[in-house]
């Protein structure tokens, strides 16, 4: 069996197509033990993990406990309180401390981009970014993208158009990266105040017209927009922003017929998709988080599993 | 005092243009002759400089000491060490400390503490009374008590007013003000350079126009009030384009770059993988901005290279990206890092002869101390260099009591071998020996 050749899973902007691909159908065999009556396989006995989650998490923390326990290991959640401002304990002693317990991986989330590259430099055992500020969350690039893979059969040459505050989004950015990587072609839209300020690196298209971004799309992607976004002054109100770049069912009417409609949650209704999309024929939504833990499990296997110690 | 005798260098000396080969005679710390040909006195100490440079002791116009109140980074003794391992025969120290220098005890306390030391520190007071940018700081008692500049860096100044007043006044007392360009509203809460890098990362921007727009404001009021001005640390293309239209016009504005801005650009916090000692203000740029600089320095618009030594202790530096500060420590490798450059070639119009004028005869000229020099009657401050050594940076040798650095384990060719202050070998082959 294949597994990772790498200790730890930071993004998937240096990840190879390759990798994707061995992780993507792993996920596959992994979410056929996660529709067993007994969801339980031995893969991981007597590897124990942290949860370290710095900002607060609902789905993702569930996710990665469930995957975690489906394959037997010991998982505990720390939830961590990080500030410039309080002067607690560093997240490097904070891990090394853990480390010492004898522990074979950390996942984290945290407020601030590069923490999981901070981290994985500082301690010996793997780590699993599930989120690091507005740079990459790529547990949820690969959800998304099984979940597409799952329903179109395919990544090559699909048109995803994704919608919304790219900008401050780190799910924007792993699904870029993923999704180019696997020959899929992505557009962006939303307000100009909330793309990244330079988007050459990224080589994707920048639509401002989202009726045009979505035309002939395969995937359209909603992303949550984040209230205080709007107190920062990069648009006007919230009512503003539903109008103008709310996806609802008369707006994905460009779309191909069987487009897919993805949003990593939570969801804001009304605001940046509206219910009756959201909860339509079309959304996958609730597909995505099946796969999360299907994607998480694969992971964990990869990087863990295998037969290192014997 | 002992009568010292360099022989065989290349002496290059920016004030008089002299690039030749000459032996410098030194008694009771000034030079007593420079030409070819001397013939050692009896007794004289014998400086074998054969395939080195001498040059006028190098000053660096821009560092943080953070003596007072930040000693575990800093201290005016450890800062001169670091100078004096580094090629530098003076410094001037930055006034945010804690307290700020912001009234004459606390120049006279950076002054007093400096006598003895293996470098010259200038104090420069603050421009504003406890950098807050709301009242003038007493610029006349300061600078009677030996401050040398007057600057609130670190802390751009927003308030137009003030500024201009800033400016009006220590005209008039014909003080230079050095200004750190940078609006805030700008700047919010970024922590790098704001471009594809920063967007690809994830990290918030510095745009380049925070600097420009500040730049133009204070260039304006020079024009509308006069006074002196020098720009620290320029960073960005359109800075440099700034100040050279400015110069055209003959406004009394100098300028200064930094060697991480030469040297770097913003793809160090990548492919550092977001590693602290990239985190620096104004921010690394873009290799447009970065050939900029260059430009700039070679024609003339920017004056003279200071490292903006800014000492950080790796307790403060070894933590996530956005909880870092900003800062860059640069005495013991401003020098080299420039010599490195000279050796690779890339700059074309680059000499060893104008790396001098910037960093050194051009820091006393703004700045009015003496030194810039190496003459019959100039103080014998005098580094010497080795074009040929190299080395790997390594942190962990420095006297500075800061690590921070994103040259470390580079390697570099060129570096001081001596370091002579008032006539007294401060530094020798990397070595600082404190005064006698």
């Amino acid at each position: 069996m294949q597994t990772l050749r790498r200790k730890d899973i930071l993004g998937l902007e240096e990840m190879s197509a390759e990798e994707i691909t061995l992780i993507l159908e792993t996920a596959r065999s992994m979410r056929e033990i996660m529709q067993r009556h007994i969801k339980k396989v031995p893969t991981l006995r007597g590897r124990s993990m942290i949860n370290l989650f710095y900002e607060p998490s609902t789905r993702t923390k569930a996710s990665f406990e469930l995957a975690q326990k489906y394959m037997s290991s010991d998982p505990i959640n720390v939830a961590g309180t990080s500030s410039s401002l309080v002067k607690g304990e560093t997240l490097k002693d904070t891990v090394r401390n853990l480390e010492m317990m004898n522990i074979d991986c950390v996942v984290m989330r945290h407020p601030v981009s590069g923490s999981a590259h901070y981290l994985a430099r500082n301690v010996e055992i793997s780590v699993v970014n599930a989120g690091d500020g507005m740079h990459e969350h790529p547990t949820q690039g690969l959800l998304d993208m099984f979940t597409i893979l799952d329903k179109k059969g395919r990544l090559e040459k699909l048109k995803v158009t994704i919608v919304g505050d790219i900008r401050h989004s780190r799910v924007a950015r792993s699904n870029i990266w993923g999704l180019k990587k696997m020959g899929a072609e992505v557009v962006v839209s939303g307000p100009t105040t909330l793309m990244p300020p330079d988007m050459e690196d990224f080589e994707i298209r920048f639509e401002p017209s989202l009726d045009d971004a979505i035309e002939g799309a395969d995937v359209v992607m909603a992303l949550r927009l984040q209230k205080e976004r709007q107190e920062g002054g990069l648009f006007p109100t919230l009512r503003e922003y539903a109008e103008l770049y709310g996806l609802n069912s008369r707006r994905v009417e460009k779309a191909n017929e069987d487009a897919l409609i993805m949003h990593p949650g939570p969801i804001n209704r009304g605001i940046e998709i509206s219910s009756e999309l959201a909860d339509g024929p079309r959304s996958v939504v609730l597909d995505q988080v099946t796969s999360g833990v299907a994607v998480r499990m694969a992971i964990l296997y990869l990087l863990l599993g295998g037969t290192k110690e014997e | 005092m002992k009568t010292l005798f360099i022989k065989g260098g290349r002496l290059i000396d920016p004030s008089r243009n002299y690039d030749d080969r000459a032996d410098l005679l030194i008694k009771g710390g000034l030079v007593e002759a420079a030409d070819k040909n001397l013939k050692p006195p009896d007794g004289a100490e014998i400086i074998e400089a054969d395939g080195l440079v001498v040059m006028p002791g190098l000053i660096d116009m821009h560092v943080h000491l953070r003596d007072p109140g930040q000693e575990y980074k800093e201290d005016v003794l450890s800062g001169a060490r670091a100078a004096a391992a580094g090629g530098f025969t003076a410094v001037a120290a930055m006034a945010n400390t804690e307290p700020v220098a912001d009234e004459p005890p606390t120049i006279r306390y950076v002054a007093d503490k400096a006598a003895g030391a293996v470098a010259r520190v200038y104090p420069i007071g603050a421009l504003s009374k406890g950098l807050q940018g709301v009242e003038l700081a007493e610029l006349g008692r300061m600078q009677k008590a030996g401050a040398v500049a007057f600057s609130d860096d670190g802390k751009p100044v927003l308030n137009g007013t003030l500024m201009r007043n800033a400016l009006q006044y220590a005209g008039g007392i014909g003080a230079l003000v050095i200004v750190h360009e940078e609006d805030p509203t700008l700047v919010g809460k970024g922590v790098m350079h704001e471009g594809s890098v920063s967007s690809v990362l994830g990290l918030r921007g510095i745009p380049a126009t925070a600097e420009e727009a500040m730049l133009a404001r204070d260039l304006m009021l020079l024009k509308m009030v006069g006074g002196r001005l020098h720009i620290a640390h320029l960073s960005t293309a359109g800075a440099v384009e700034l100040v050279r239209k400015a110069k055209a016009d003959g406004l009394p504005v100098t300028a200064e770059v930094t060697p991480q801005h030469l040297l770097l650009t913003d793809r160090a916090v990548k492919n550092s993988g977001y590693n602290t000692n990239t985190k620096v203000k104004p921010p690394l740029r873009s290799e447009q901005d970065r050939q900029a600089l260059w430009e700039g320095l070679l024609d003339g618009t920017v004056d003279a290279i200071a490292s903006d030594h800014a000492p950080h202790h790796s307790d403060d530096k070894d933590v996530e990206y956005d909880f870092a500060p900003f800062g860059i420590a640069g005495l013991e490798t401003t020098l080299p890092l420039l010599l490195d450059e000279l050796a690779s070639g890339r700059i074309k119009e680059l000499t060893l002869s104008m790396l001098v004028e910037k960093l050194s005869t051009a820091p006393a000229r703004i700045l009015g101390v003496e030194g810039g020099a190496l003459k019959p009657g100039s103080p014998a401050d005098i580094t010497i260099v080795d074009p040929g050594r190299s080395f790997i940076v390594n942190p962990d040798n420095w006297y500075s009591k800061s690590r921070n650095t994103p040259f470390a384990g580079r390697q570099l060719k060129g570096a001081p071998v001596y370091t002579i202050l008032s006539g007294e070998i401060v530094m020798k082959e990397g070595v600082v020996a404190d005064r006698k």
